[in-house]
């Protein structure tokens, strides 16, 4: 397998790299070091391992749901609980592995994007927990949508600015994190809190997250004695997906499958299935897939997920797909929302409806493949946050 | 040689820095822009950047991200960049386009160089190409014979200043300080310093941007650099004026005032 061996300078095949201001090339320079010289300290290790156990709740535990695949072809079904870590979703390992290099590096500031409010809540917390000053973009959008997150990430200090340029989402609050970076580069670290964005971003958010498939993939094999068929995860920018896929690689019978949000579907154009309905161009200072128009401008996505709500992917989803390692399929918000009630109604687990994505791909897949399948699915957050949402989805009065 | 050189040759010559203005295509309208621009040279400006507006101007602040998003609505694209820039070298003016890459791999890296040329374009600004990632771009430009312009900050080192500069042809563009675009009451003190780091390395002219607004900070600005951008000032003034007729007259005025600056 020659997927780890392509990985040069930052680049995933054709993939990745950086595209950004000169003025930043300085500051991304003196993370690739400090991630270097971290990753080659068993202390650092060391410490970010006791984190995971006194703070995090580590290693999460698997959960087999029959119940709820019985709606799957009979498929056996076994979640990695994501959704129990401290804060609530997968964020939490690479929030606390970037807030540890902080220190190493002697700042005293963060800031951060955040899309559904997972990640701001993660950041916010890692910076109470260290004494750090956190700042956190969030799109004017996404602060109505998610008003539960903006009050939590208030409540542990953190100054949450809302974003009111160009969509007002997402993307553009990654815009004004960068911004705010280039103005404060000397003080200031930019937590990154998915795997895009430039070199070593992608990389390094990977390897934060490669707990969770490391721990899983063990887990699987000492329930079940051997490996499982497929593992699935939702993908926006990919975070939780790379984090699990990624210890799997070289398993080469096992499928890796990420779902990504289709919106009202691809052929609506209200979507955000990014690689599978995108094209390869730059956003936010990497190469990879982005939904852009014949001019190279960015496209407003669409999804009822606001943490997948992103027209840019990681780049090394990107190669994953172009190699034919992983694949990539959209679910739709109905689909979504369907996978949704099911697991609370079987399970008595509410996830997040990000996390309902991977879900329906485990009900699509489990009934093609039968009932001898063994499927892993990455329950990456949960869905207290999404109440809301989902009360007015399915018609509940508030 | 590119117009553009040409001009540094006779601004060197003449012992004073270039004056040049900026305005993203489209802006306040395809027409108005070449309208403005045209003022803008009236007034002393003698070249131009023409900005390709895009959804996701990292290195702008409100100012110029405003004049984009009003441009975008209009639906400008690249043909609507490359035809204000063919009205602009029309006048006579050395032109340059200013882009982020994204535009450029979609238009497809050789063809945007190709039409630069075409437009009568001296050359090309590439705020977030990074020189890893310039191969292509590079073969292209070497092939057009168009300029290659990036962008150096105060924190690039001195090894890496040698590396940058060396891929600069027409001029160098030294961003004043760590920050977006937009104006200033003053001229960050790091400006000068970055300006005397490029000359150990290049002989290539180096011009000033982010922040200049100012007669006063065009004067300082030409002490010791070959060229003075300014942008943001002149779309505020657009921004701001009741009509087109005032706009005009108040970008012409600030035009003529800064070329005083410019002169030693």
């Amino acid at each position: 397998m020659t997927v780890n061996q392509s990985e040069i300078i930052g680049h995933f095949g054709p993939y990745g790299g950086r595209f950004v201001p000169e003025a930043l090339i300085q500051a991304l320079d003196s993370l690739t070091q400090a991630y270097e010289e971290a990753k080659a300290d068993p202390a650092f290790a060391a410490e970010l391992a006791h984190l995971h156990k006194t703070y995090t709740g580590r290693p999460s535990i698997i959960t087999e749901v029959p119940r709820f695949a019985e709606h799957a072809g009979g498929a056996r079904i076994i979640l990695k609980r994501e959704d129990l870590n401290h804060t609530g979703s997968h964020k939490i390992n690479n929030v606390l592995g970037q807030a540890l290099l902080v220190k190493r590096m002697g700042k005293k500031r963060i800031i951060a994007e955040t899309g559904a409010g997972q990640h701001g809540v993660a950041s916010a917390t890692a910076a109470a927990l260290m004494g750090l000053e956190c700042v956190v973009y969030m799109g004017e959008e996404d602060t109505k949508r998610q008003s539960l997150n903006v009050a939590r990430m208030k409540l542990l200090g953190a100054e949450v600015v809302p974003v009111t340029q160009g969509s007002k989402t997402l993307k553009d609050a990654i815009n004004e994190a960068m911004r705010d970076w280039v103005t404060n580069v000397d003080t200031t670290h930019y937590l990154l809190g998915t795997v895009a964005g430039p070199h070593p971003f992608p990389t390094m958010v990977r390897d934060f997250h490669r707990i969770i498939g490391v721990e899983a993939r063990a887990q699987v094999l000492e329930l079940t004695g051997k490996l499982p068929d497929a593992v699935l995860a939702c993908v926006g920018g990919g975070s939780n997906a790379i984090g699990i896929f990624h210890p799997f690689l070289d398993d080469t019978s096992v499928r890796l499958i990420g779902l990504e949000a289709g919106g009202s579907g691809i052929e609506s154009g209200k979507h955000a299935a990014t690689i599978s309905g995108g094209t390869v161009g730059v956003l936010h200072g990497t190469r990879s897939y982005v939904l852009q128009d014949e001019n190279g401008q960015t496209v407003e996505s669409h999804s009822i997920s606001a943490g997948l709500d992103y027209p840019g992917v990681g780049p090394e989803h990107a190669y994953l797909n172009d190699i034919g390692r992983a694949e990539y399929q959209a679910v739709t918000d109905d689909q979504a929302m369907e996978a949704f009630s099911l697991l609370c109604k079987t399970e008595g687990i509410i996830p997040a409806i990000e996390t309902a994505h991977a879900l329906y791909g485990a009900m699509k897949i489990g009934r093609e493949l039968g009932p001898d399948a063994t499927l892993l699915v990455n329950l990456s957050g949960r869905g207290d946050k999404d109440v809301d949402t989902a009360a007015k989805y399915f018609g509940l009065p508030l | 040689m590119t117009p553009l050189s040409q001009l540094f040759e006779k601004t060197r010559s003449e012992n004073r820095a270039a004056l040049i203005g900026y305005l993203p295509a489209g802006f306040p309208s395809q027409k108005e822009c070449i309208e403005a621009v045209t003022a803008m040279v009236e007034g002393g400006v003698d070249a131009i950047e023409i900005g390709f507006p895009y959804s996701d101007p990292v290195m702008d602040g409100p100012i110029i991200q405003a004049a984009a998003d009003l441009s975008l609505s209009q639906g400008t694209g690249a043909r609507e960049v490359f035809s204000t820039l063919a009205a602009v070298t029309a006048l006579g003016t050395p032109a340059v386009v200013m882009t982020y890459w994204n535009p450029i791999e979609r238009y497809g890296v050789e063809n945007f160089a190709r039409s630069i040329a075409d437009a009568g374009g001296s050359g090309v600004i590439t705020p977030d190409l990074t020189i890893e990632e310039a191969h292509p771009w590079r073969d292209a430009v070497k092939k057009t014979g168009i300029n290659s312009i990036f962008v150096v900050a105060p924190s690039t080192n001195d090894d890496r200043l040698a590396q940058v500069t060396a891929e600069c042809s027409g001029f160098i563009y030294a961003a004043s300080l760590m920050g977006v675009t937009g104006t200033r009451t003053s001229v960050s003190s790091s400006a000068r310093d970055l300006v005397g780091r490029v000359r150990k390395v290049s002989s290539t002219p180096v011009a000033v941007g982010l922040g200049v607004s100012t007669r006063e900070q065009a004067h300082e600005v030409a002490q010791y650099a070959d060229g003075v951008i300014v942008g943001s000032a002149f779309i505020r003034l657009l921004q701001e004026s009741q009509s087109m007729g005032e706009g005009l007259i108040r970008v012409k005025e600030l035009a003529q005032s800064l070329a005083q600056g410019v002169r030693r």
